[in-house]
């Protein structure tokens, strides 16, 4: 055991470092809700161009083939220096990935680096109004017309369609199958004729997602993932990565808003012993969450597999950061209500904590993630 | 980085599982042919190695002066107790007492009654002192990443037996272990007991390592896990229903134990007071 940096991955840590201080755009740290500039579009090809974009991808797809050590080190420095991620998260954390274990060798070759270098951008058609965390019950039709695919139906909840160029979408491959071998996957340009994307405003009055709308959509036989009614299988895989490389994103997030939770207890001067301990709570709990990851990152590194104890990265973060924006707002009292926060980081906080509410529901709900970690990690018997 | 417990460690744990499940009250005589008496002081281990035996003897309730002794680490032959708030652990078990202000003194006192029948709990009588080896600072240290160690063990045979209990109980023609409200409630009491073992490994290396970080670590690893062991054995006491309940059951040893490693050196509370001392300063 020994929680340091090697001296190899000092050197990286410092190499990272030195990279974010100078390419780093000006005015992209310390910004509120997510917004979709050119500014993260450019910082995005960068990392693209310095090789940090894939860093885990296998050299083979344009990525550096190195060890998830460095992704972590990696998303560390990124918070530290407060700065955004990769413009194309679900590109580089679901399609790529799920591209690479079901693709085509001629899907990899037109799809991979792009992704990369952040020249296209992805986006996720899964959750429907009627198919939430039931993905099988699904009815976007994806219907084989011999030639192509016919795509009719909508999707929710899709964070970046509105600059998407793809989308990896599962829908209703043959009705008539059974539960689970009905569904197919398909890429979908989203710029074909007849996809349509409205906005979604969320709580927090900003449309960081969308729905979808698919109507008489033409989808070549050449974007079909995995076989017609394999869709499960491929979109298993799809949500493996999503949820198994987000620890340590997540981890490091929170890191960012425990240092502004301190800075801003430090700036109120509470004194109050009952903030006081709770403010320590989330430093320590956020020490926790960041050292049951190293567990689980030495047990990957060491096996290939993810150790069980980092399954519940996600679902202990979302209930972290629920209530730590809620104890910022109670720090900052009177002024909580204030949507520009009254002088307080513009509005930070507020935001912060109406957006954490989707922690709780995004990429898996905690109730799904309980049944996953009940039935996979415990072996308690199945609930349905 | 490298957060893992070496094969020589593995080993150990193995050795110490299988010894105390067969053994789960040993002597200080059967700890010391095993090698583990003074470990911290021969040099050929490290309080990473110490960890290992902590954690397993919290797993099955040990009930002796061991742990105690080894983080008084003090020379001779004497068996030490540490008085910890007020109070002496195993007092009649141990020929020395270390006090926090690096006293030794003889272990003379009265026992006292207490909730977890397991501590034989003791007031120290006056009695003539000789000053000990060591700083108090290094025995806090130590004491606290002990009492993780030990609370980790605790809550971690205390999710085991719910979720056996829960995947082998029927009621309503079902496991219970397949009803969501007890899934998740033992998913939650899994969850708080991982997530304090990484603290407690963390605190465990920073004290055999001396690191900067280490009076948070133990800090932040004393207090989660004691309160995650206290969570676990209430989550499972409540899966495990009226047998759950009953003196013949152990969960409530489990229980007694955990709630008095929660008080011991002080509730999470006045931990993380000075945790947050720390920070906002």
């Amino acid at each position: 055991m020994d929680l340091r940096d090697t001296p190899e991955e000092a050197a990286f840590r410092q190499e990272v470092r030195e990279f974010i201080g100078q390419n780093l755009p000006d005015g992209s740290a310390r910004r509120g809700a997510r917004r979709f500039e050119d500014a993260d579009r450019e910082w995005s090809r960068r990392l693209g161009a310095a090789g940090y974009a894939g860093l885990t991808w296998p050299k083979e797809y344009g990525g550096a083939g190195a060890p998830y050590s460095h992704q972590a080190i990696f998303l560390e420095e990124l918070a530290r220096a407060e700065a955004p991620s990769h413009l194309g998260v679900i590109g580089l954390g679901m399609a790529g990935p799920t591209i690479m274990a079901w693709g085509t060798p001629e899907q990899k070759e037109r799809y991979l680096s792009k992704i990369l270098m952040a020249d296209e951008i992805w986006c996720q058609g899964f959750s429907e109004p009627d198919a939430g965390s039931d993905l099988a019950a699904s009815r976007t039709r994806i219907e084989d017309k011999g030639d192509h695919f016919l795509v009719n139906g909508q999707k929710v909840w899709s964070s970046f369609a509105h600059i998407a160029d793809f989308c990896i979408l599962v829908g209703l491959g043959d009705p008539d199958a059974p539960r689970y071998k009905n569904l197919t996957y398909v890429i979908v340009d989203m710029h074909a004729p007849g996809v349509e994307v409205r906005p979604l405003v969320q709580i927090t009055g900003q449309p960081e997602f969308n729905e979808i709308f698919f109507t008489d959509v033409k989808v070549p036989k050449e974007n079909l993932l995995g076989q017609v009614g394999e869709g499960w299988q491929v979109a298993m895989t799809t949500l493996l990565h999503e949820r198994g490389t987000l620890g340590f994103a997540l981890a490091a997030t929170l890191d960012v808003a425990v240092r502004k939770l301190l800075a801003l207890a430090k700036e109120r001067n509470v004194t109050d012993p009952i903030l006081r301990d709770r403010v320590a709570r989330e430093w320590v709990e956020l020490q926790a969450l960041k050292y049951t990851n190293y567990r689980s990152l030495t047990t990957l590194t060491k096996t290939g597999i993810p150790g069980p104890e980092g399954s519940a990265s996600k679902l202990v973060w979302s209930e972290n950061n629920q209530r730590l924006t809620k104890l910022a707002l109670e720090i900052l009292g009177s002024h909580a209500h204030l949507s520009d926060g009254g002088g307080y980081a513009d509005g930070y906080w507020q935001d912060q904590q109406l957006r954490s509410r989707g922690n709780t529901i995004e990429a898996g709900t905690s109730e799904i993630l309980r049944n996953i970690v009940a039935e996979r990690v415990l072996g308690l018997p199945r609930s349905r | 980085m490298d957060f893992s417990f070496s094969p020589e460690q593995e080993d150990l744990r193995r050795e110490a599982r299988a010894f105390l499940e067969a053994n789960p009250s040993p002597s200080m005589e059967q700890l010391t042919e095993l090698g583990w008496v003074g470990i911290l002081r021969s040099g050929d281990f490290s309080f990473l190695d110490a960890a290992v035996i902590f954690e397993e003897l919290g797993r099955v309730l040990y009930d002796g002066p061991y742990v105690l002794n080894e983080v008084a680490a003090q020379p001779g032959d004497d068996v030490w107790s540490i008085e910890i708030d007020g109070f002496v652990p195993h007092l009649e078990k141990v020929t020395r007492v270390l006090t926090a202000d690096m006293q030794g003194t003889g272990a003379a006192g009265e026992t006292v009654a207490t909730v977890d029948e397991s501590l034989g709990l003791g007031r120290l009588s006056a009695n003539g002192t000789e000053p000990a080896e060591g700083t108090w600072e290094d025995v806090r240290r130590r004491l606290l990443a002990a009492l993780a160690l030990e609370a980790v063990g605790i809550g971690s045979r205390a999710t085991e037996m719910a979720l056996a209990y829960a995947g082998g109980r029927e009621q309503f023609g079902r496991k219970i272990g397949s009803y969501q409200a007890i899934a998740h409630s033992l998913v939650d009491a899994y969850v708080a007991v991982e997530l304090s073992r990484s603290l407690a490994y963390w605190a465990a290396w920073s004290v055999a390592e001396q690191d900067e970080q280490v009076d948070l670590a133990v800090a932040a690893a004393k207090s989660q896990a004691a309160e995650a062991a206290v969570l676990a054995c209430e989550k499972s006491i409540q899966a495990h229903g009226g047998i759950g309940f009953t003196w013949e059951h152990p969960l409530h040893r489990y229980y007694k134990r955990a709630l008095w490693l929660e008080g011991a050196l002080g509730y999470g509370r006045e931990h993380r007071a000075q945790i947050a001392d720390s920070l906002l300063s």
